[in-house]
C-alpha cells in the first residue's frame, strides 16, 4: 500500500497510468439476439453484460405519462464462488440503486416518448446487468454498458386506435418500423478513489483495496451531476470532495468519457452489419 | 399452429436443417483469466458460459465434491425470466450437471477439496443441457482437471416417424416427444439419459441411437476446438514440439 501511495504523488500508478486514466476498454453491442437491446463492457479484467428487453406495462402512479426503467444486477457465480446462490445481492441492490438514482434526473432521458397511453400503458424498460468478472471499478463499467445497450435498444412502434371506446394497441411486427431512444444525455458513474492524498479515476481490485474512501458520481457529457454517493470507511474533507467534483476531476473525466463513448458507439453504428458480431468469441 | 410444420415433405426442419445436422457449434476455452478455467459455447442461439473454480470450502475425505450451479440470465429467455436462480428447474438442472461430471470427473484423485463449476446461460434456444454440458466439458479440459473422457451432450426427438437431432426451442415446445442424452462418446457409455412427452417403445432405439451419434459428432467438434486452443497456447508460450 505504501508503494501505491508513494508513487501516486508523482501520477503515477501501478500499471504506469496517471491518476485520471482509464484501463484498456472494448464495448461491444447487440451481443443477445432475442434482447431489444444488449451491450457487453470489457474494462481490462472486469466484464459486464447488459440485456434491455422492453415490455409494455402500467406506469408508475406518480408519473402518469412516462416511460418506466427497471434495473436489475445479477452477480453471476463466475465472477466470485462468493457470489454462489445469494452471495451477490448486497453489492446487486448497491449497484441497481446507484444506477436508479442517477437515471432519476428528468433531463436525462425522454421518457415520454415511452408512454402509449396515459395512465393506463407506456414501456417498460427492463435493463438486467449480469456481472461476469470482478476486475475493480464495477460502477463504472456497469453504467457505460447500461448506456451502451440504452443506445442500442429498439422498441417496435405502436399504433393506437380507438374502438367504441375500447383502446386498441398494435405493436408493429417490421424490424425496421422501430424507434431508438435518445441516450446523448444519459449519465456514466466516475468513481475516485482517495488513495493517501490524491484521488485515481478506475482503480483496479489492489488499488480498490487499499483505499480510504470512493466518491461516486453520476456526470451526464455536459457536465451535470445527476447522483453522489460516498462509500468506504475512510471520511473525507468537505473541502477534497469540493475538489474531486467541481475544480478537479470528476467532472473533467466525466464529460470525456460520455463523449468518447458516444463517439464509440456512433462508429460502431455506422459500420453496421457489415462487422459481425463477435461476442465472447474474441 | 397452422402452417408451422416440424419437418417439410422436403425434408427440411423450420430452420433450414435437415434431420442429422446439428446447429452450428462455436467455442472458445479460456474467456476469463480469473477462474481456474472456463468455456463459452454457442450452439445455434444458445449461448452458454461455463466457469470452474477449485475451492475448501466443503470437502470428503476420499474424493472431490464436485458443486455445480446453473444460472439463467434474466434476458436469456423470450419473456423476461424473475429470478436467475433458485427456481425449481434451475435447481433440478444443477442436480442433473452435478450426476453427470461426478461420473466423468477422476473424484479419486483430489480428496479433500471442492470442484466448483459454474454455468450462465446467456441466451436460450432449446439444448440448455446439452450446451452447458457441452461448455463445462471444455471448461474443466481448461482447467486441466483429468476426466475419464469428454462429457458431450445431444437431444433428439421423433416427428413423422423420423428421428430429428439437437432441436431447438421451437421443436421443444410442440409437445412432440424428447430425449436428451449425455455420452462418454469413446466408449459410447451413457452417463445421463432423460425423456419427456410420449414416444412408442418400438422407436426409443431408433432415437437414442441418433442422439449418441449426435453426441459423437459433437466430440469431434469439441476435440478440434481443444487442440486448436493448446497448439496456441503452445505458440504463444513457446513450448518445444
Amino acid at each position: 500500500m505504501y508503494f501505491v501511495c508513494f508513487f501516486l504523488k508523482d501520477n503515477c500508478r501501478e500499471d504506469g497510468r496517471g491518476c485520471e486514466d482509464y484501463r484498456h476498454m472494448e464495448i461491444e453491442t447487440n451481443v443477445v439476439s432475442n434482447t431489444s437491446g444488449s451491450a457487453r463492457v470489457r474494462l481490462a479484467n472486469t466484464d459486464i453484460l447488459v440485456g434491455v428487453k422492453a415490455e409494455l406495462g402500467a406506469p408508475a402512479p406518480e408519473k402518469p405519462d412516462k416511460g418506466r426503467l427497471e434495473f436489475f444486477v445479477d452477480c453471476s457465480a463466475n465472477a466470485t464462488p462468493e457470489f454462489e446462490g445469494r452471495g451477490g445481492e448486497e453489492l446487486a441492490t448497491e449497484i441497481s440503486g446507484m444506477l436508479n438514482r442517477a437515471y432519476d434526473c428528468p433531463a436525462c432521458l425522454d421518457l415520454q416518448k415511452l408512454c402509449v397511453i396515459p395512465n393506463q400503458q407506456c414501456w417498460v424498460l427492463y435493463i438486467d446487468i449480469l456481472l461476469l468478472e470482478c476486475g475493480g471499478n464495477l460502477f463504472d463499467a456497469a453504467s457505460i454498458a447500461v448506456k451502451a445497450a440504452l443506445y442500442n435498444t429498439k422498441i417496435p412502434t405502436v399504433t393506437v386506435s380507438r374502438d367504441e371506446g375500447i383502446m386498441e394497441l398494435e405493436i408493429s411486427d417490421d424490424p425496421y418500423d422501430v424507434q431508438k431512444i435518445e441516450v446523448k444525455l444519459a449519465p456514466c458513474i466516475v468513481t475516485l478513489s482517495k488513495i493517501g492524498h490524491s484521488h485515481v479515476v478506475d482503480a483496479s481490485q489492489k488499488e480498490e483495496s487499499c483505499c480510504l474512501a470512493r466518491l461516486m458520481m453520476g456526470v451526464t457529457q455536459n457536465g451535470t451531476i445527476t447522483a453522489l454517493k460516498k462509500e468506504g470507511s475512510g471520511s473525507l474533507d468537505p473541502t477534497s470532495v469540493e475538489d474531486m467534483i467541481e475544480v478537479g476531476t470528476g467532472k473533467r473525466v466525466g464529460e470525456a468519457l460520455n463523449k468518447s463513448l458516444t463517439t464509440a458507439l456512433e462508429e460502431e453504428e455506422r459500420q453496421g452489419t457489415k462487422s459481425k458480431t463477435l461476442g465472447f468469441l474474441r | 399452429m397452422a402452417g408451422l410444420e416440424l419437418l417439410s415433405d422436403q425434408g427440411f426442419r423450420i430452420d433450414g436443417r435437415r434431420v442429422h445436422e446439428l446447429r452450428k457449434i462455436q467455442c472458445r476455452l479460456g474467456v476469463f483469466s480469473q477462474a481456474d478455467g472456463s468455456a463459452y459455447i454457442e450452439q445455434g442461439n444458445t449461448k452458454v458460459l461455463a466457469a470452474i473454480r477449485g475451492s475448501k470450502q466443503k470437502t470428503l475425505h476420499d474424493k472431490v465434491l464436485v458443486n455445480c450451479q446453473y444460472s439463467m440470465a434474466t434476458f436469456s429467455t423470450g419473456e423476461r425470466k424473475r429470478r436467475p436462480r433458485g427456481d425449481r428447474k434451475s435447481q433440478e438442472m444443477t442436480m442433473h450437471l452435478r450426476q453427470t461430471f461426478d461420473a466423468a470427473i477422476l473424484t479419486n484423485l483430489y480428496p479433500r477439496s471442492q470442484i466448483d463449476i459454474f454455468v450462465e446461460v446467456l441466451q436460450s434456444d432449446g439444448g440448455n443441457y446439452c450446451a452447458s454440458v457441452n461448455a463445462a466439458t471444455l471448461a474443466l479440459i481448461d482447467a486441466g482437471i483429468p476426466l475419464k473422457d469428454y462429457v458431450c451432450a445431444c437431444s433428439a426427438s421423433f416427428v413423422n416417424d423420423s428421428p430429428i437431432v439437437d432441436i431447438n426451442y421451437l421443436e421443444e415446445s410442440s409437445g412432440k416427444p424428447e430425449i436428451i442424452v449425455a455420452t462418454l462418446p469413446k466408449s459410447e457409455q451413457i452417463v445421463f439419459l432423460e425423456m419427456n412427452s410420449r414416444l412408442h417403445e418400438d422407436n426409443l432405439s431408433k432415437v437414442v441411437d441418433t442422439a449418441v451419434k449426435g453426441c459423437k459428432d459433437v466430440y469431434q467438434i469439441l476435440d478440434t476446438a481443444v487442440r486448436d486452443h493448446v497448439s496456441q497456447v503452445a505458440t504463444v508460450h513457446g513450448w518445444e514440439n
